[in-house]
């Protein structure tokens, strides 16, 4: 058996030991370096611009402005095709820009012999602005006479939903209703390795880009839309990648590679971008502002939710509305028997351009009503646990949003789980007397759904090929990309449990590269082990087939009573007796002269499924209110992922997404000056997301449901976990200060002003 | 303006004429030591880390010049007769390792740290202040404690 045991990572070895080989660490010869000529203001046009200091350099080989650039608007969100044009991204980039949209627009680009050189040169480019007035907060950005910040206006999309009966309705039956108004921030992903792609060509007209990127097939795409350059000669390989959170599901800079590439005679061209270029012009996290109003019953029945949010984009759409709609729709599935009205929109900033990032927009919006159900359960006087496990959905309820059943819904008993685990009852009764002082303790919680895809908004397909080869072993080859959360590993367990054949012998080729690995979309979605652990399945058991069907051939034995066993090919009655070992059968299959041929299967595979994911947060906290200080005593998440394919590698995705939950609810923040658009802290030092001394112990526990729609049972959990820790820890707050918190983070310097608000100091 | 220095990297000698205003990073990259990694090249994640001397030292901002005499180790170098260390096996054990990006520089820190206080009775706490130089943003550092608390106790 391979699923459900934590076996050793698959490129463990490789990472520990320095061999696994990042983009930047591939040498290529005669590799010239391209650096960016950034606007140094916030919203603005050019009106001049001059390159001859620059271009006499030693060591300048070429520089290309927005004057040399395609003019064909073109969208980097990594979705896949929208074969339905109206629901295609928003198109509103070009490679180079002469309108400025935030501090650090991309004007012109400088290569050079070194990154040094190109650098120096990049600063000698002079440039003139028409400046205009920045456009930061929601109400100048919405102002009837604010500026459009692109031609089509400030608002890039807005929707909204009433499911589930009618408010109108809900409201009257509602016995307790409350209004609150609720923030998040705008956050970084902070990936260690920031972005950095080369290109060169080869054979005549063929690009090739080696990118960090979570999307490769996507990518290659996009850069065909970007520089009008056919699909089919372009490759991009993906080698293993430092992290990337949602940020590198997003064509940022391949598209000016290979531009440079293909202006420049095909000389291999890398541009790698600097922290301060990764987190202040890449991507964020959409900052929220939402303001929600809730109805119950004095029993705790819950009768409706009423949201109405505005997502700010910032420069450009990227992902752009679809961020709202897709962290919206979670909370139908959180709590399916309400009412639930959802009003929604998403507008241009000058400022960081957002995109994905870990859990799409769900963060955001379960910030928003964890925060309303809490404070709807404290003026009703009802436990806040007591009143999600009244309210939350159990297998079998109707989605409102899309009227799909759901299945398997974990939810109630993750609340029960983690309330015996943490202990919540005994905590309540100890802490009563906690509430008053220089440091209060109190007690949160705070739950979410998420999806294991983006079905049916996109299409799902994934594909898998698997080779035996001659010495036995198998490859896997997967689009579905590794970027650190352990999806190779996972594929590799699902290989070899369903042919039989040893984990240590099946290996997962790394390293995408469009023109083999077969299609997939990427990692995006937390949709990897649900959506292409399917297709894996499926060409492993064709490739089982193939196996026994071919030992049938060899042996003269009859391929149902056979089976393999790890290494060999044994009888499924006698599984101690060895027929044929694989290595024979692959070599015969090989190199016999008159029978075989190489055994392969090869799947490509749609899902029309999509499974809501559960979980939730317990947290304790110390509050100390004279520094304003938050600090975690405890911390547990509790997930319904349903079957767990590795118990090791997915503690490690509970603990990683709840590390950057607590970075969001306590400390992160990207500032920008609301005048001027200007960045304040795009560095590690500034941006102060936490340091190993910063974090608590993490603690996770599973409920595994057996989710029917997928392969293995599984279902999403690479993005969940970062979902429900800031709600719990902002609602633990609640309980020891009794001031509530409505924006993030609830870092000193913004509880201070609520705490003093409050009369605490 | 260039310098020569002489310097052991993983127990190999070496003598280079460098230009001095290359970092150390630079230099052992450009050697095929590329586990030491650039994060932010100013010393705020700590994936550049390598032991000059058996102390961490974030390689971005630590001059090439300055090794003239010293002796340094990476992770390629902890690899003994192609058995990893015990802290590379303990980081893999604890499921310490994700991306990977930061973990060479980590497994430094861990084994000056490991080396340091070998058979002590060491508190969470105290692995934590001799770690705050590296920055990770996968593991949320628990596994990375679970991986250095199973190297003290053996």
């Amino acid at each position: 058996m391979s699923v459900g045991i934590a076996v050793e990572r698959k490129d463990a070895l490789a990472k520990v030991s320095g061999r696994a080989k990042f983009t930047e660490d591939f040498s290529v010869k005669g590799l010239k370096h391209a650096v960016y000529v950034r606007s140094t203001i916030a919203h603005g046009r050019v009106i001049k611009i001059d390159t001859q200091k620059a271009r006499e350099i030693e060591g300048v080989r070429a520089i290309f402005t927005y004057e040399d650039v395609p003019k064909n608007l073109f969208a980097t969100a990594g979705h896949p095709y929208a074969i339905d044009r109206a629901a295609a991204d928003v198109a509103d980039r070009l490679m180079l820009t002469q309108d400025i949209r935030l501090e650090g627009d991309e004007i012109a680009i400088v290569v050079a012999d070194t990154e040094l050189i190109a650098h120096r040169a990049a600063a000698q480019v002079e440039v003139e602005y028409e400046p205009y007035a920045a456009l930061v907060t929601p109400e100048a950005i919405l102002a009837p006479d604010a500026r459009k910040i692109h031609p089509g206006g400030n608002v890039v999309g807005a929707h909204s939903y009433e499911v589930g009966g009618e408010i109108k309705t809900a409201e009257k039956e509602a016995e307790i209703v409350l209004e609150g108004e609720y923030s998040t921030a705008m956050v970084q992903h902070c990936h260690l390795e920031n972005h950095i792609a080369y290109a060169y060509m080869e054979d005549g007209d063929n690009i090739i880009i080696v990118s960090s990127t979570q999307i490769p097939h996507i990518s290659r795409r996009i850069v065909s839309e970007a520089i009008n350059f056919p699909l089919g000669n372009i490759k991009v390989v993906k080698p293993f990648i430092g992290g990337g959170f949602g940020a590198k599901q997003d064509v940022i800079i391949e598209p000016i590679v290979a531009f440079l590439t293909m202006k420049m005679n095909g000389t291999p061209v890398q541009l790698n971008l600097s922290r301060e270029e990764t987190i202040a012009t890449t991507r964020t996290r959409h900052p929220f502002y939402g303001k929600a109003k809730g109805g119950m019953t004095r029993e705790g029945e819950l009768k409706f939710l009423d949201l109405d949010v505005v997502s700010v984009t910032g420069a450009y759409a990227s992902h752009g509305h679809s961020i709202a709609i897709a962290g919206g729709s979670k909370t139908c599935t959180m709590y399916p028997r309400a009412v639930i009205r959802y009003n929604a929109k998403t507008i241009y900033a000058n400022m960081p351009c957002a995109g994905a990032m870990r859990a799409y927009g769900t963060p955001q919006v379960v910030f928003i009503t964890e925060c309303l159900m809490e404070d709807m359960a404290r003026k009703a006087g009802i436990d806040p646990l007591d009143f999600r496990i009244k309210n939350v959905g159990l297998p079998g309820d109707t989605n409102p949003y899309n009227k799909q059943k759901i299945l398997t819904h974990g939810l109630q008993e993750c609340l029960i789980k983690g309330r015996e685990l943490f202990d919540w009852d005994g905590k309540k009764a100890a802490y009563v007397d906690k509430k008053t002082g220089v440091i209060r303790s109190g007690i949160g919680v705070a739950c979410f759904s998420y999806a294991s895809g983006t079905y049916p908004g996109n299409v799902e397909i994934a594909s898998c090929r698997l080779i035996l080869n001659p010495d036995g072993s198998v490859h896997v080859h997967v689009g579905a990309t590794e970027i650190g959360q352990g999806s190779d590993t996972a594929f590799a367990q699902m290989a070899a449990e369903t042919t039989g054949i040893n984990y240590a012998d099946v290996k997962v080729i790394s390293t995408q590269d469009t023109d083999y690995t077969p299609f997939d979309t990427g990692a995006y979605a937390s949709r990897q082990t649900y959506v292409n652990g399917q297709a894996v399945y499926k060409a492993a058991v064709e490739l089982r087939e193939k196996i026994l069907s071919y030992a049938e051939k060899v042996t003269g034995q009859a391929k149902e009573a056979l089976t393999i066993a790890g290494d060999r090919v044994v009888y499924h009655a006698q599984p101690e007796t060895m027929l044929i070992t694989l290595r024979d059968l692959a070599t015969d299959s090989y190199y016999h002269k008159n029978r075989g041929g190489q055994i392969t299967s090869e799947v490509s595979f749609k899902t029309q499924t999509n499974a809501p994911s559960f979980g939730c947060t317990f947290v304790a906290v110390d509050v100390d209110i004279e520094l304003c200080k938050v600090t975690i005593k405890q911390i547990i998440n509790v997930h319904d992922s349903g079957k767990i394919i590795n118990p090791m590698t997915a503690k490690g995705q509970v603990h990683g997404g709840m590390f950057m939950s607590i970075g969001a609810a306590l400390f992160e923040e990207l500032l920008v000056d609301e005048t001027s658009g200007r960045i304040y802290n795009n560095n590690l030092l500034d941006y102060k997301f936490p340091t190993i001394t910063d974090m608590p112990d993490l603690d996770c526990a599973f409920v595994e449901t057996d989710e029917p729609t997928s392969s293995y049972g599984v279902k999403s959990l690479g993005e969940p976990p970062t979902i429900s820790p800031a709600p719990a820890i902002r609602n633990a707050i609640l309980d020891a200060t009794g001031v509530a918190p409505d924006r993030l983070p609830m870092s000193p310097k913004n509880l201070f002003e609520q705490f003093k608000q409050a009369g605490l100091i | 303006m260039r310098e020569t220095i002489s310097f052991v990297v993983n127990g190999e000698h070496y003598s280079k004429n460098i230009d001095v205003r290359l970092s150390l990073l630079e230099l052992l990259r450009e050697e095929g030591l590329t586990s030491v990694k650039h994060g932010c090249g100013v010393g705020e994640c700590g994936a550049c880390t390598v032991l000059i001397d058996n102390t961490p030292i974030d390689s971005c901002m630590y001059l090439a010049v300055w090794v003239d005499g010293k002796t340094i180790r990476t992770v390629e170098g902890e690899i003994k007769d192609g058995k990893i260390s015990q802290v590379q096996q303990s980081y893999i054990d604890a499921g310490a390792v994700q991306c990977g990006y930061c973990t060479p520089g980590f497994i430094m820190t861990s084994t000056a740290f490991v080396e340091k206080h070998k058979g002590q009775n060491v508190d969470r706490d105290e692995i934590r202040k001799e770690h705050a130089g590296n920055l990770c943003r996968c593991t949320g550092y628990e596994t990375i404690i679970c991986a250095v608390e199973s190297c003290l106790k053996d």
